[in-house]
């Protein structure tokens, strides 16, 4: 059986998440975007653990699930956080921390 | 441990020496008896001046009501051991005058080892005499003159401290207590002549006799190195025993030090300066520290260090040059000052040359150096004393140009200053009659023109002071209406008895000659030289050339009205006298002003080129952060575009490198 049409779908994935976050400007989009990459990015990790026959990908994926985990309850408060101070979720708003 | 069994094996090989050259070496006993009661000598004024100090806090009131007499007692307990010791050691054989007393380990590092040791023998004992003697006569008088002063407890706690250091310097056993006290008694001097720091000139004063002072005691301190490397200690018995050894290149670097030294603290051309401006601390200072004691540490210091001048030919003709120019640069300044205080410092200046040219004419002139110490330590004590009493009586007036016809007005002080006149000049049978004749015919013996120096020295001497007494107790009155001298308290009259008596009686030290053989064991014997002129032509002579000073100063000053402002149209050489001879004016052209600009220079180098090498590099760094900042726009998507920009930069990277 092939991989290559997992590692292409990894790719299509990634590419999406990669362009929503770069276009989006709602700051719960780009998050689903990023955790878009991070399990396309896992998805490969799987693909080649197969391809080459042992652990050590999905053992990778799965650290990358633990940080994903983490990253969302991080990410998620400060997005709350944002929202209730600025009524807004755009990313563009919150743009402070400048020159 | 090495370095002490050493010094014992010098001392012992040189006690075998000892008769070598009649220099003596230093082979002290231990103290016992009365003798061990040597450390409360210092103790006690140490003690004062710690309570009368410190104590302030603690107890205010009592201090203030009894701390004068709690700081003249401590004095005066140091002056009753004292003459009991003296007492005893004149008991003791001639050869066995020499007493120790270790009181601790003051410093020990590897070879560096450093006793708190005292030193005990016939020079010590003398200057105890005076400095406990003059000193607590003159606490005495301090409670007087000092009665109205807010801060007289502190001023009695500056004087035992000074009289403790004093007597550290002459009590120590080596040089580096010496100047332990050294460093304590111009402490002492700074604090008392700026005692009055609400005065500007005061504080200005005090500052120019430390800043003095310290140049001097660079030489004291490489001295005491120079003792160290060449010895291996700074005791003074090890080095006496061992002197002979070193080279004569090291004994003169060590005899110029030192006489460095004593220039700063005797106030000797080219340091002497500041001993004019010291008279801006009050008079019992003046007449303590800045005549009778502290200015003649630099006479005490070279004959201690007999063992080295006698072996440092050009030091000792240096101190001779010393000598003689600074006791002729004295008295041309006494001629010419109006203030009595100054006109009396530029005397000390210069009978502190005669004790000086004394100690650099060898073993001959050692005891009469401090012979003439002793008694100037009289009779300049009792003059400042009585300077003091005058203006106590004018209201603080120093202007001798606004005294005139005293005598009545204050006769007690009139008295008792003539007979410190009387001595200070030289008149027949007063006390420096004798010392002073004693140093002239040593220096007529040593170089006809150093004696003929010291002699026409004399005659100013006799001109300046026979001003000095014509124009403050004679002639025609000129004080002001308001002005209503009267004669100072008891308290005050009686020290200045005592310090006359003293000085009318102090050439009966030379009575047999006591005083040169009492110094023979620290000093060695004298050769007996035929004198080129015999004593008693050169005593006539001297006495007449007094006598024309004397005659000089009655024609000009005595025989006139004297006017109550100083005459402005004056001769280049009066001019010269009353600007101390341009002493400061050669200091601030040599050293003041090359310092000020080369200060000025470093800094101006320090602004310009080092800070503005960092200040310039601080400043390009932060234009550039102002340029870069712009970056951070605060535009999220930016930051993660930039972010994707930089992962693709690097894959490509990675594949360009793998790929090839």
């Amino acid at each position: 059986m092939s991989l290559t049409p997992y590692i292409v779908l990894s790719a299509i994935l990634f590419t999406i998440g990669c362009v929503g976050v770069l276009t989006r400007r709602n700051a719960i989009v780009v998050f689903m975007c990023v955790e878009l990459m991070l399990n396309a990015s896992n998805l490969a990790l799987v693909t080649f653990a197969k391809q080459h026959g042992n652990l050590d990908g999905q053992i990778a994926a799965f650290f990358v699930m633990v940080v994903a985990a983490a990253e969302v309850v991080v990410g998620l408060a400060i997005i709350m956080t944002i929202f209730r101070s600025r009524r807004s979720a755009s990313v563009d708003d919150a743009n402070l921390l400048k020159y | 441990m090495t370095f002490s069994v050493t010094a014992a094996l010098l001392a012992a090989e040189g006690a075998e020496k000892s008769g070598h050259g009649g220099i003596p070496v230093i082979e002290p006993a231990t103290a016992d008896g009365v003798f061990a009661l040597m450390w409360l000598v210092i103790a006690l004024p140490l003690a004062g001046a710690l309570i009368l100090l410190a104590g302030g806090a603690i107890a205010p009131k009592a201090l203030e009501a009894w701390g004068h007499l709690l700081g003249t007692l401590t004095a005066a307990g140091s002056f009753v051991i004292s003459s009991m010791m003296f007492v005893a050691l004149w008991g003791r054989a001639e050869d066995d005058r020499s007493i120790t007393q270790h009181l601790f380990t003051w410093i020990e590092a590897g070879r560096f080892d450093v006793g708190m040791d005292l030193l005990y023998d016939p020079l010590a004992a003398l200057f105890l005499m005076l400095i406990t003697g003059v000193g607590s006569l003159i606490h005495v008088y301090s409670i007087g003159y000092m009665e109205h002063d807010a801060r007289r407890r502190r001023f009695f706690g500056y004087l035992n401290l000074f009289v403790a250091a004093m007597l550290m310097l002459v009590l120590s056993a080596n040089y580096l207590g010496l100047f332990l006290g050294w460093e304590g008694v111009g402490l002492a001097s700074y604090l008392l002549i700026g005692f009055w720091q609400h005065k500007p000139t005061a504080a200005a004063a005090a500052k120019k006799a430390f800043v003095i002072n310290r140049v001097g005691d660079i030489g004291m301190s490489v001295a005491i190195m120079l003792f160290f490397v060449t010895f291996g200690t700074t005791a003074f018995a090890p080095i006496s025993a061992a002197a002979e050894g070193a080279s004569s290149a090291t004994l003169n670097a060590l005899g110029l030090l030192l006489l460095l030294g004593a220039c700063g603290k005797s106030a000797q051309v080219p340091l002497q300066a500041w001993l004019l401006d010291a008279m801006e601390g009050p008079t019992p200072v003046s007449a303590l520290i800045h005549a009778a004691t502290m200015v003649t540490a630099g006479v005490y210091l070279i004959v201690r260090s007999n063992f080295i001048f006698e072996r440092a030919e050009t030091a000792q003709t240096m101190v001779v040059i010393v000598a003689v120019v600074t006791l002729l640069w004295g008295a041309v300044i006494g001629c010419a000052k109006d203030d009595i205080k100054k006109a009396l410092a530029g005397s000390t200046m210069s009978q502190i040359g005669y004790m000086m040219l004394g100690a650099g004419l060898g073993v001959a002139g050692y005891a009469f150096a401090i012979f003439h110490l002793l008694t100037h330590g009289f009779f300049k004590a009792n003059m400042f004393l009585g300077a003091g009493s005058v203006m106590h009586a004018m209201d603080d007036d120093v202007d001798m140009r606004h005294y005139g016809a005293l005598q009545k007005a204050v006769p007690i002080t009139f008295l008792t200053f003539a007979m410190g006149y009387l001595a200070i000049i030289g008149f027949p049978g007063f006390s420096g009659f004798w010392s002073k004749d004693k140093i002239i015919e040593t220096a007529f013996a040593e170089n006809p023109f150093v004696g003929a120096a010291a002699l026409l020295g004399a005659g100013v001497t006799a001109f300046y002071m026979t001003r000095l007494m014509l124009m403050t107790f004679f002639t025609n009155r000129r004080w002001a209406p308001e002005v209503h001298p009267h004669e100072s308290p008891k308290v005050m009259t009686v020290p200045l008895m005592v310090l006359a008596a003293l000085s009318v009686l102090g050439g009966l030290l030379l009575l047999g000659d006591w005083i040169v053989t009492w110094l023979e064991p620290v000093v060695g014997v004298a050769e007996h030289h035929e004198p080129p002129i015999a004593p008693l032509v050169l005593t006539l002579i001297v006495t007449c050339v007094v006598a024309l000073g004397v005659a000089t100063a009655w024609f000009l000053v005595g025989r006139q009205e004297v006017p109550r402002e100083a005459p402005q149209e004056v001769s280049l050489a009066t001019r010269a006298a009353r600007a101390d001879l341009y002493g400061d004016a050669i200091n601030d052209r040599l050293v003041v002003r090359p310092g000020v600009t080369s200060v000025w220079a470093l800094s101006h180098m320090d602004r310009v080129v080092i800070d503005g090498t960092v200040e310039n590099a601080s400043l390009s760094i932060a234009g550039l952060g102002g340029v870069v900042r712009r970056l951070q726009t605060g535009f999220v998507r930016s930051y993660a575009l930039s972010l994707l920009a930089g992962v693709l930069i690097v894959v490509l990277a990675l594949l360009a490198v793998n790929l090839r």
